[in-house]
């Protein structure tokens, strides 16, 4: 059982919990995620790590209640308790085993979208605080559904934040920033690193690919287990089939099959409509007198 | 003469009613039953079912006692060299090993065995095993995995006094037991959590949600937490896929991701969460026992479902029990079959599994004939699932995070006969060093490497 310290609403429907986990936070690197099972009937999440605080003992993740097992998550208040927090999964950010002297020679722009700025706060702090300079990119729908912003000012070298509807900052699509950072502010950088929705990615490598400019991006594939045994993350990297728990997250995006990573999410929808219908009709109290629910 | 006694027929589910609940198949043994089949073993003076136990078990000497009524002596007899047998009662594959070489199985029936060993094993889950003195030695051993190996390593140890620790990557301990073996084989509650709860008790801890090789690794064991030695019984976890066209269509799944879904995540009970999806015709690809489980529990989500084998029926890997009562429920078997590929539909989902019918040609390096392809014979199989059940291989994590651990080009971690490894102080057994194989066999190497761990430490 992992205690919940800390949960805060950040957006509509985006809550970040910080849950006391010490072996994970001792171990998280940037790029990671963890599993979560918020109780016993719950279905193991893959969940991006948000930050993490070795000396607290504490791990922050960042949720959005879509399905049934967040919307549990999500339902949890400090003092609460997880079932299970498992991790720290996948391989950490390449440049955390590259020496820091190579890492410093590149600049960065980071792009989350999303709940993505999430996982994008540890890796930008990671490499700022050892004197790498990074630019950032927040895009969200609308200012209110922007997440992170605020701590992102503090660690990033710049800081640009794009809404779909001109809310805040630039009005339009992150790609769009990009575009017009490069073009017309004459920005220049060496590896462009994505995460947020998979159609936020795939569009973001196509206008990386524009730039000749190198692109990663971490893909948020279904799991089970986490740790390569069930095979159900598997993603088509080069041609290759990876597991994404075990060989990624991050991957080189010009290698990701994007189509088929996007279908593939969608293995489980029919059934995690209905779950979600019959969780919504239990948390207001109804009883299917029909049996839908059996 | 005891031999005129015919085999002792076990009860079990009635087949339709069975392939729709995940109760378990077989009831087993009542003691009137168990002492009609005891009483047929001729107590032979040179046992060939002892040498033919992967574990060397003394069979006529427990079936001996249970036939005198001592049920506790009988228990006493096989944990000498078993620590698991409610659970290798219902799992071994008895008809290639003990059953397999029993005198009486040469003119008529062997002894049930299993059977039997199954019956004394659950007396002792339901009466306690006796608590034994342990005297505490103030050593400290860590134990990665909760399946077989790790559970029986683990108790060897706290028997003997070691203060042991086992790390569990999964939220529930069990390893293979749990994630793998479905309930209508095994159960859970009634079997599983009750050799776990054996092994608690007894004083060893059980760390879940610790994945060795991220969460912590073999070497912070070894240097930051005081652990005098470390067993790897990691298991084999890491499935196979064929590498044929379509393989990563929906509804391409790995018998690990299907039955993990099904056993460990309980999806089949809709008190859970977590989602399944079977479609309305299953094709199980391979037949091996993970093969039966799956397309078993396949139907008994309401799928028609059929397992295609490139070989025939005689060299089917499974348990001979497990395609009897798969052929009972009502699956399909279609052998000497084997895909070539799979279609899909134009959002990307099976609609049908390509195969090429297959003959017998010379026997490979197993002994077994070689299936060869009957060239133009291509057809293909409607379907809306495949699973994949072609085996599994040792995950590299903790290989790969382990300084100077020599593994083998299949991937299994480096042992000899007792369970040392290349890195002093580090052990393994089971699966992750002999690629995927049995319980029993698992079961066997930890207890040996528990043997070779306490020498170890009292020479250091």
């Amino acid at each position: 059982m992992f205690e919940i310290i800390e949960k805060r609403e950040l957006a509509e429907n985006i809550y970040l919990t910080r849950v006391k986990a010490p072996r994970i936070a001792h171990s998280a690197q940037p790029g990671q995620f963890v599993i979560v099972r918020p109780d016993k009937q719950g279905e193991r999440t893959p969940l991006t790590i948000a930050d993490y605080n070795s000396e607290e003992g504490t791990v922050t993740l960042v949720t959005q209640a879509l399905g049934v097992s967040t919307r549990k998550i999500v339902a949890k208040g400090a003092g609460d308790y997880l079932a299970d927090v498992a991790g720290p999964l996948g391989r950490p950010s390449d440049f955390v085993a590259e020496p820091i002297e190579e890492v410093r020679k590149r600049r960065y722009i980071f792009i989350g979208g999303g709940v993505g700025a999430a996982p994008v706060y540890p890796q930008v702090k990671w490499l700022t605080e050892r004197g790498v300079e990074v630019d950032v990119i927040v895009g969200a729908k609308t200012k209110d559904l922007l997440i992170y912003a605020e701590e992102m000012r503090k660690v990033a070298t710049n800081l640009y934040i794009a809404t779909d509807d001109g809310s805040e900052g630039f009005h339009g699509l992150v790609t769009a920033l990009l575009e017009k950072l490069i073009n017309e502010e004459g920005k220049q950088y060496d590896v462009c690193v994505a995460i947020g929705p998979m159609i936020m990615m795939k569009f973001v490598t196509l206008t990386a690919k524009k730039f000749n400019l190198p692109c990663i991006v971490s893909l948020n594939a279904l799991m089970v287990d986490g740790t390569g045994m069930c095979g159900a993350c598997r993603v088509t990297i080069a041609g290759k089939t990876k597991f994404t728990c075990v060989d990624g997250p991050e991957f080189n995006a010009y290698d990701v099959d994007f189509d088929e990573a996007m279908r593939r999410q969608g293995m489980y929808r029919t059934q995690e409509q209905r779950a979600l219908a019959i969780h919504k009709e239990r948390e207001a109290g109804h009883k299917c007198n029909i049996g839908l629910d059996r | 003469m005891a031999n005129k006694i015919p085999r002792v027929a076990v009860r079990e589910q009635d087949a339709k009613l069975r392939a729709t609940n995940f109760e378990e198949v077989c009831y087993g043994y009542n003691e009137e039953e168990a002492l009609l089949e005891a009483s047929r073993c001729l107590n032979c003076k040179n046992p060939r079912c002892v040498p033919a136990c992967p574990v060397g078990i003394q069979i006529p000497k427990f079936i001996e006692r249970l036939l005198a009524g001592d049920k506790s002596g009988a228990a006493a007899v096989i944990g000498e060299d078993s620590s698991l047998p409610s659970i290798c009662g219902r799992v071994c594959p008895q008809e290639s090993q003990c059953e397999g070489s029993c005198i009486l199985g040469i003119k008529g029936e062997p002894v049930a065995i299993g059977k039997l060993e199954r019956f004394v094993g659950d007396w002792q889950l339901e009466n306690g095993r006796p608590a034994p003195q342990i005297t505490k030695n103030g050593h400290k051993v860590a134990i990665v995995g909760s399946g077989p190996s790790g559970l029986a390593c683990a108790s060897d140890l706290a028997k003997m006094g070691y203060e042991v620790t086992i790390f569990e990557a999964l939220h529930e301990a069990g390893g293979v037991l749990v994630y793998g073996i479905p309930e209508f084989r095994l159960p859970k509650e009634r079997v599983v959590k009750q050799e776990i709860e054996s092994v608690i008790a007894l004083g060893v801890k059980i760390e879940t949600d610790v994945v060795v090789g991220r969460t912590i690794t073999i070497d912070s064991l070894l240097d930051e937490e005081g652990f005098d030695a470390v067993f790897i019984g990691s298991g084999a976890g890491l499935p196979r896929f064929m590498g044929i066209e379509g393989e990563n269509l929906n509804g391409v799944l790995s018998a690990n991701e299907f039955l993990t879904r099904a056993n460990l995540m309980h999806a089949y009970d809709e008190e859970y969460d977590t989602p399944i999806y079977v479609g309305r015709k299953v094709v199980v690809v391979g037949g091996g026992n993970v093969a039966m489980d799956a397309v078993r529990t396949a139907k008994r989500l309401g799928a028609e479902a059929t397992i295609v084998y490139r070989r025939s029926e005689k060299e089917l890997p499974a348990r001979v029990e497990e395609v009897h009562h798969a052929k009972e429920e009502g699956i399909e078997f279609k052998m000497l079959t084997n895909p070539t590929a799979i279609l899909g539909d134009e959002k990307g989902w099976v609609r049908a599994i390509n195969c090429i019918a297959m003959e017998l040609g010379e026997p490979d390096e197993s002994g077994r004939r070689s299936p060869v392809e009957v060239a133009g014979s291509d057809f293909e199989i409607e379907c809306d699932v495949v699973i994949m059940a072609l085996g599994t291989s040792p995950n590299p994590l903790i290989a790969s995070t382990t300084a100077a651990l020599e593994t083998n080009r299949r991937g299994c971690i480096v042992a000899d006969e007792w369970g040392a490894t290349s890195r002093e102080g580090v052990f393994a057994g089971g699966d992750t060093v002999t690629g995927a194989a049995t319980v029993i066999l698992a079961m066997g190497a930890g207890r040996k490497a528990a043997k070779a761990i306490d020498e170890y430490i009292k020479s250091k």
